[in-house]
């Protein structure tokens, strides 16, 4: 199996939006479902979520370049294939029919909400988006998504495009002018799902959030990504990724991501020194 | 000691001192040379009723590959144990040999004479076959029965169930979740105790058959049951029992806490331990703490012991020791682990508590601090006939440790279950099979640890050759005649 990269833009500063040959996951991936990747067979096995398929080929990611892994899938280009691609993967978003729909994106959480707003629409529900981001350059799929979507309004840190303000503000904005909802979503930075599931709890609102724990296998065997949802322990891989975030310990969650920042910066580092690891030099002598 | 005396004793293999070994993670046993397994072999009494083989769970006809060494035919001997065993290498290292094979020896009844090495000995040979034979050697495989099985899960019951229909002229895939094959004996197992270069080596032997195997599909998501059925003729199911159970007390989310599924699967799947040089790190404290007694337990905690202290930047420059416990609920007595695993462990300075258990993880700023354990006392038996443990109330200790393993047990891996509810499981949540090892949907079969609950590489493997005996015979009713049996 070769997983080639047949289309590579890059979509904003430090994000590439790229698609990868998987007939196989492409034919079976639902909206919400994520893929493990690895770009080299000395990887880390990252999960990323499936932005978009060609039913017959292909599949969609966007990533955001944050550190080693996204970094060297950053160094693949057209023609180049990942080493290991495995998915579809966790549960597929539950979607309702003829509702009253809200799907709020926030950076390259945005790529997440695009196959979700996609298959909205197909089950007759009306859509209002809310895009945010830190600038203009930082906004992805904008044009793409006003496209599908009914309604949507656009939040930028600095005012650069849309309004200036948080995503929050678009939802109290809506909640203000009188605007109900049956469902909503919410993909982006844990800090922003965490205070759209507030502004969600205060109108009793259900509210799913695409959960983003440190994973390694992404099928259930391993217990690193597991979360905290309504005081019962979940493996955010196979019971999730999404997770109504009115009950999700935001807290326990975004303690857990920082596991290994440490690590992190000493295996950049390591990278771009080029340098060798000691125990490339075999230790001779056993005894 | 003379040569009589001799013959009592068996012929110890060379292990690497402790202080050394302790640090890497390169093979502690380094088995026998020649002489040594020569003089081993001729120990044996060539039994014509051997107590031996019945021990064996797969029935390797063990006085006939013994007896091979002693004429120093060590291919004819890799060939007997071919008949029976696909992965000889492995089982001569990890099988609970003390309570098979050589545990049922004749020696053991006789006094002051010890069993047969039988484990080392099959690993001489196995080994002396992957370094001195040809490996373009040629294979034995019938003519071609134009049907086709899928297997899911390449763990030791995957692995054996497709060898074996593959060297009968059956047409055989591999399904893998992951990207490399060989389940426990890739993820779990430690390098130090079964280097992967092994089970490279005997996978490949298994892809010359024509075995096919496809990696990261995950049964379930990447392709369905539904859809194998249409295109294969039999299914065998072999997807090991993946998930970890966790101890779920207070304060378990904090960081430190580790199942030994991840802690293992970072170390040896991922190689952590070469870390920067593969991405993946872990991460390792000053004081670690394994809860648990069997072979998991053991290889989480001489993993931890050599990964050191590997919180600081610095890890990969100088080794920065670590305290490793091992607390167990029960007692010496009691643990699961292979002895041979439990006394390298001690050799290399792990520290053993026994009767206590976990109740409370406490920490600070998230981070894992310190463990409240409850002291506990034998009572009754249970139904594994051990004694079971009860707490003694208000008995508690409080430890130090940045570092918590937990390794006390799987339960199946639900993905594959969940996705196609049609087969009928066990109270215990593993598959349901007849006596063929038949699950309730006709033509799919089942194996291994999804059957029995977590066991032994060569339980699986026995199971993954009846299943694949139980393949034909369906198979082959299903195109001759219905007369037949
Ligand atoms: C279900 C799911 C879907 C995701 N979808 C996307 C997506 O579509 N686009 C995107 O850009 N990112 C996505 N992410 C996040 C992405 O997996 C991480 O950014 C990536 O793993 C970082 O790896 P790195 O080595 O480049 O960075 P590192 O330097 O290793 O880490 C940076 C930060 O990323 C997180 N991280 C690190 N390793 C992992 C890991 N194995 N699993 C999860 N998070 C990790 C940690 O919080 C860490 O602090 C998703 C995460 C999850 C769990
Ligand atoms: C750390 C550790 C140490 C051990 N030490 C010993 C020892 O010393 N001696 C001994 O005899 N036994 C030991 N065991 C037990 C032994 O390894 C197992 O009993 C044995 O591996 C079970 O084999 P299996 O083929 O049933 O499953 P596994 O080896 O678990 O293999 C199952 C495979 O199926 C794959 N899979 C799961 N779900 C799917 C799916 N939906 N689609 C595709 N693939 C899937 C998994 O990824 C895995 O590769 C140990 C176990 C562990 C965890
Ligand atoms: S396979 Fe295991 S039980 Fe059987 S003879 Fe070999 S070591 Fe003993
Ligand atoms: S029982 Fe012991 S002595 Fe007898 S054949 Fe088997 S290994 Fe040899
Ligand atoms: S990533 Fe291992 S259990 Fe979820």
């Amino acid at each position: 199996m070769s997983y080639t990269i047949l289309k590579k833009v890059q979509a904003a500063p430090n994000e590439y939006d790229i698609w990868v040959k998987a007939p196989q996951i492409a034919s079976h991936a639902k909206a919400g479902q994520f893929v493990i990747v690895m770009a080299d067979e000395n990887s880390e096995r990252i999960p990323l979520t499936i932005a978009d398929t060609d039913k017959k080929e292909a599949i969609r990611v966007i990533y955001q370049v944050v550190g080693t892994s996204t970094e060297k899938l950053a160094q693949l280009n057209v023609g180049d294939a990942l080493s290991n691609c495995a998915g579809p993967l966790g549960q597929p978003s539950e979607i309702p029919e003829g509702k009253q729909t809200l799907v709020i994106g926030g950076g390259v959480g945005i790529a997440a909400i695009l196959t979700i707003i996609k298959t909205l629409k197909e089950k007759g529900n009306h859509v209002t988006t809310i895009l945010g981001s830190r600038d203009r350059e930082h906004l992805i799929l904008e044009n793409e998504i006003r496209e599908i979507a009914d309604e949507t309004l656009i939040y930028t840190d600095d005012g650069s495009a849309g309004k200036k303000g948080l995503v929050t503000d678009g939802m109290n904005a809506l909640f203000e002018a009188g605007k109900r909802f049956d469902a909503a979503w919410a993909v982006g930075p844990t800090i922003m799902m965490k205070f759209c599931s507030l502004v969600a709890k205060e109108h009793d609102l259900l509210i799913w959030t695409s959960l983003n724990p440190i994973m390694i296998d992404g099928t259930g065997m391993c217990g690193g990504c597991r979360v905290k949802v309504k005081d019962t322990i979940k493996y955010a891989c196979v019971d999730g990724p999404e997770f109504d975030g009115r009950y999700v310990d935001w807290d326990i969650l975004m303690n857990r991501q920082k596991q290994y920042s440490k690590e992190e910066t000493e295996s950049e580092h390591v990278c771009k020194l080029g340098g060798i690891h000691p125990s490339q030099s075999k230790e001779g002598g056993l005894q | 000691m003379n040569a009589q005396e001799r013959k009592k004793q068996r012929i110890p293999t060379h292990e690497r001192k402790p202080q050394r070994r302790k640090k890497d993670f390169f093979e502690v046993n380094l088995g026998y040379e020649e002489a040594e397994a020569v003089n081993e072999a001729e120990r044996c009494l060539q039994c014509t009723n051997p107590l031996c083989v019945k021990g064996c769970p797969v029935n390797i006809d063990i006085p006939g590959f013994i007896k091979k060494i002693t004429e120093k035919d060590y291919k004819t001997s890799g060939e007997i144990l071919k008949q029976y065993n696909y992965l000889p290498a492995i089982c001569g290292r990890v099988c609970p040999q003390e309570t098979q094979c050589e545990g049922a020896c004749i020696m053991n009844k006789m006094k002051h004479f010890q069993p047969i090495s039988i484990g080392k000995l099959e690993r001489y040979v196995a080994d002396w076959n992957r370094e001195k034979t040809d490996s373009k050697k040629e294979l034995n495989i019938s003519k071609a029965v134009n049907k086709k099985v899928a297997v899911v899960g390449s763990g030791p019951a995957g692995l054996t169930a497709a060898a074996y229909l593959a060297e009968r002229g059956f047409e055989v895939t591999i399904f893998e979740a992951l990207h490399l094959p060989g389940g426990v004996l890739v993820y779990g197992i430690p390098e130090f105790r079964l280097p992967k270069e092994i089970v490279r080596h005997e996978i490949s032997d298994i892809e010359k058959l024509g075995v096919q195997i496809k990696t990261d599909y995950i049964v379930g998501r990447t392709i369905t049951i539904e859809e194998l059925r249409d295109e294969f003729d039999a299914i065998f199911i072999g997807i090991g029992a993946g998930t970890p159970r966790m101890m779920g007390i207070p304060g378990s989310e904090l960081i430190g806490i580790y199942s030994s599924s991840e802690f293992l699967t970072r170390i040896n799947l991922m190689k952590s331990y070469d870390f920067p040089r593969h991405d993946t790190p872990v991460r390792v404290g000053k004081n670690v703490i394994v809860v648990g007694g069997g072979n998991v337990a053991m290889d989480s905690a001489r993993s931890a012991l050599r990964m050191g202290q590997t919180t600081q930047f610095s890890h990969h420059d100088t080794y920065h020791p670590n305290h490793v416990k091992v607390v167990y609920r029960r007692t010496e007595s009691e643990i699961p682990a292979r002895i041979e695993e439990y006394l390298h462990a001690v050799e290399e300075g792990i520290e053993f508590h026994w009767l206590k258990n976990p109740v409370e993880y406490i920490g600070e700023n998230g981070q894992l601090k310190a463990v409240k354990v409850q002291h506990m006392k034998l009572g009754e038996p249970d139904d594994s006939g051990r004694r079971r443990p009860v707490p003694i109330e208000g008995k508690f200790e409080v430890f130090d440790v940045d570092t918590v393993i937990e390794a006390i047990g799987q339960t199946p891996n639900k993905l594959l279950l969940e996705s196609f509810p049609q087969l009928k499981l066990n109270r215990r949540g593993t598959i349901e099979v007849d006596q063929n090892l038949m699950t309730s949907v006709e033509g799919i079969f089942a194996g291994g640890d999804i059957v029995t609950g977590a066991a032994t590489v060569i339980e699986a493997m026995g199971a993954g050759k009846q299943a694949a005996k139980s393949i034909i015979n369906y198979l082959s009713d299903d195109s001759d005649s219905h007369h037949q049996k």
